[in-house]
């Protein structure tokens, strides 16, 4: 009786430990497989090209030409080494200011007529370049559809325009996005790691046992603060702060989001390493008090070194905090996409972005899956992260130990 | 008797299931038929409505997955999302509920009170960077707008900007009140935010969309009167298969008596 139940418990054991690992590895493989849906695909939105006069000599314009083209930043085709005739815009919209109300009855049922009126436009005008639905080009047509680059991990990695929802080309490159995640949270590490370990080693060694007693509540309450409300926090104190402390023109900076970041990581490192500081053997630390160290000499020497397994385990655990954090981090760093040249400027990171435009995109559009895009390369940071971080210690610990 | 309670309960479940709705979309909207829906839960007891926001592109795009029965816009829908919805081979009624001015807002340190579409259209697309360029002083312009997934985003894009892109500079907040709170405590700032949410620490500037002939300030008398050309119309879309569902809630909208609680709520009514 007694073995049957050890043996229960022993496969519900098993089973949890089966189901986490395929859970983990589940939404791993989604993650993926969503993401790559967006590379080799055009940048148009589904259904839809961009078309111009047949008697126009481009035929392939890369996604950020053909946005500089609809921004009116460029107006003549010569610009593009095309003839020289100024660029006519043409969107759907626009229809209605070629033909009338009249002309145009019943075109919302009857796609054919929609097509005609379309080509005819496009073939009246030399220099049109229209935005126009691939249903609305009927079978004999004087358009010519153009070709656009289509997105590689090229432009995805080092474009530096991230515009997912621009017509009639949705702009997505990364680069600004990923520079300003890498420094909110470097630096937001920077800050919370000294003062989390500092915190640590003080409450775990040098705290008496009353002063311990009152502060690691606190500190363990501060991290079931909503993160909504240190964001909340960070715009309503932080970012007039440190809009004067540096007189800048705005207060919403990368700096302003790692020092949310700081504050919020530190409830995490501090407990978690002050967990494996206490944990120390007590026979190892009398040892070296026996030997005549100092207890500073014990602390340094010592404590830290036994520890530091777990004290690894805190700094993973605040820079994934740090590096996934989203809303706090929405509301205070401006969320501008571009490549940031100072901790002082506007930055967006990519968790705030899959989490401001998830909401809008379709399921199984580009953008959506542009996201999912997003989602891996802060899934691949993270886990390189952890790998650096658990070679290091290692490393350190041989060393010191012996 | 057991067979007539029975019948009965049956009946008001289906009758329960049939009104309950849910609404979803633009942040603007959002105040707005949270008040129309409270109202009239009141009057109707077997009426559900629940309403939540997210924005005018998440709304839509509910509808177009078939997870929400209203969509609140505070922009029109997109051809393509027409088109996404007629791909299920059903098709949607559109109902304009009420108006909405569209106030550009500065700190009220600015000195600058005007402003023409042409200037706007600058500073939003990043051509004009400081105020001494339109008559302030010499502070650069720290541009605040909304996410994409707002309907204000791109209603202002289409009118204000003649539907360039915004300048990747411009910040975008993840709320109306975020770019409120921003605007009253950056000197240099400008944004855009509906009328209802114009208040003592900001100043919303006059604008001009011929040129500068005439200057209009945004109000609710200038935007009724139609002198104020920043002024939107806020939908509801839904199926038309939904229709006997969702039509006594609209129709309560529109009548005299929801439209009390539309200028009450800081919008413009439709009469």
């Amino acid at each position: 009786m007694k073995k049957l139940l050890e043996k229960l418990t022993e496969g519900i054991l098993m089973l949890s430990g089966t189901v986490t690992t395929v859970t983990v590895l589940l939404i791993v493989f989604f993650l993926f497989k969503e993401g790559a849906g967006l590379f080799g695909k055009s940048p148009t939105e589904d259904g839809f090209t961009v078309a111009v006069n047949h008697n126009n000599p481009i035929d392939k314009l890369s996604p950020e030409q053909i946005k500089n083209v609809f921004d009116q930043n460029i107006v003549n085709w010569k610009e593009l080494g095309g003839n020289d005739d100024s660029i006519i815009l043409f969107r759907m919209d626009d229809l209605l200011s070629y033909y009338s109300e009249d002309e145009l009855g019943g075109i919302d049922t009857n796609m054919s007529l929609l097509a005609q009126k379309i080509d005819q436009v496009i073939e009246n005008n030399k220099g049109v370049i229209a935005f126009i639905s691939a249903n609305e080009i009927p079978k004999e047509h004087h358009s010519k559809l153009v070709r656009i680059e289509s997105i590689g991990l090229g432009s995805f990695f080092g474009g530096e325009v991230w515009f997912p929802t621009s017509t009639p080309v949705a702009q997505f490159g990364i680069y600004p996005l990923l520079m300003g995640t890498l420094w909110v949270s470097f630096i937001a590490i920077l800050i919370a790691l000294p003062f989390g370990l500092a915190a640590a080693i003080y409450m775990a060694e040098i705290a008496d046992s009353k002063v311990r007693g009152i502060l690691k509540p606190i500190i363990e309450l501060l991290a079931g603060i909503p993160s909504v409300v240190y964001g909340f926090f960070g715009l309503i104190v932080l970012v007039p702060l440190v809009q004067q402390l540096f007189n800048l023109p705005v207060g919403e900076t990368g700096l302003t989001g790692s020092i949310v970041l700081a504050i919020m990581a530190l409830p995490t490192i501090i407990t978690v390493a002050e967990d494996a500081i206490t944990r120390t053997p007590r026979s190892v630390r009398e040892a070296s008090l026996a030997l005549g160290a100092s207890q500073w000499q014990t602390i340094y020497r010592i404590v830290i070194p036994a520890a530091s397994s777990g004290i690894t385990a805190a700094v993973i655990l605040g820079i994934g905090r740090a590096i996934g954090e989203t809303m706090a981090v929405l509301m205070v760093t401006g969320n501008a996409a571009v490549v940031p040249h100072s901790m002082l400027e506007p930055m967006r990171t990519i968790p705030a972005t899959i989490a401001a435009e998830l909401g809008e995109a379709a399921k199984g559009s580009l953008h959506y899956d542009a996201l999912f895009a997003l989602g891996c390369v802060l899934f691949i940071i993270t886990m390189l992260v952890n790998i650096t971080v658990e070679m290091i210690s290692k490393k350190g610990t041989k060393n010191k130990l012996r | 008797m057991k067979k007539i309670i029975l019948a009965i309960a049956f009946v008001s479940a289906v009758f329960n299931a049939a009104t309950a709705q849910k609404i979803k979309g633009s942040d603007t909207v959002l105040p707005l038929a949270q008040k129309e829906a409270e109202v009239y839960m009141k009057k109707n007891k077997a009426a559900r409505i629940t309403v939540t926001g997210g924005g005018s592109g998440v709304g839509i795009s509910s509808l177009i997955d078939n997870t929400t029965d209203v969509a609140m816009s505070s922009r029109k829908m997109k051809l393509s999302e027409k088109m996404k919805v007629n791909d299920g081979g059903v098709s949607s009624a559109e109902v304009v509920i009420a108006y909405d001015a569209l106030a550009v807002i500065v700190n009220p340190a600015n000195k600058v009170s005007q402003l023409t579409r042409e200037q706007l259209e600058g500073i939003y697309t990043g051509k004009i960077k400081n105020w001494n360029q339109v008559g302030g002083e010499n502070t650069p312009i720290v541009v605040y707008g909304r996410e994409s997934s707002s309907g204000t985003f791109d209603f202002f894009k289409e009118h204000v900007l003649n539907n360039k892109n915004y300048a990747a500079s411009v910040m975008s907040m993840p709320a109306t009140g975020a770019i409120v709170q921003s605007v009253s405590q950056t000197k240099g700032a400008i944004g855009y935010v509906g009328l209802a949410y114009v208040e003592n620490n900001v100043k919303a500037l006059s604008v001009s969309f011929n040129k500068g002939k005439n200057f209009v300030a945004p109000s609710i008398a200038t935007a009724k009167n139609k002198t104020y050309p920043i002024v939107r119309p806020l939908y509801f879309y839904y199926l038309t298969s939904a229709s006997k569902m969702v039509k006594p809630f609209v129709d309560f909208i529109l009548s005299s008596e929801g439209q009390t609680i539309v200028a009450k709520e800081g919008f413009v009514s439709l009469n």
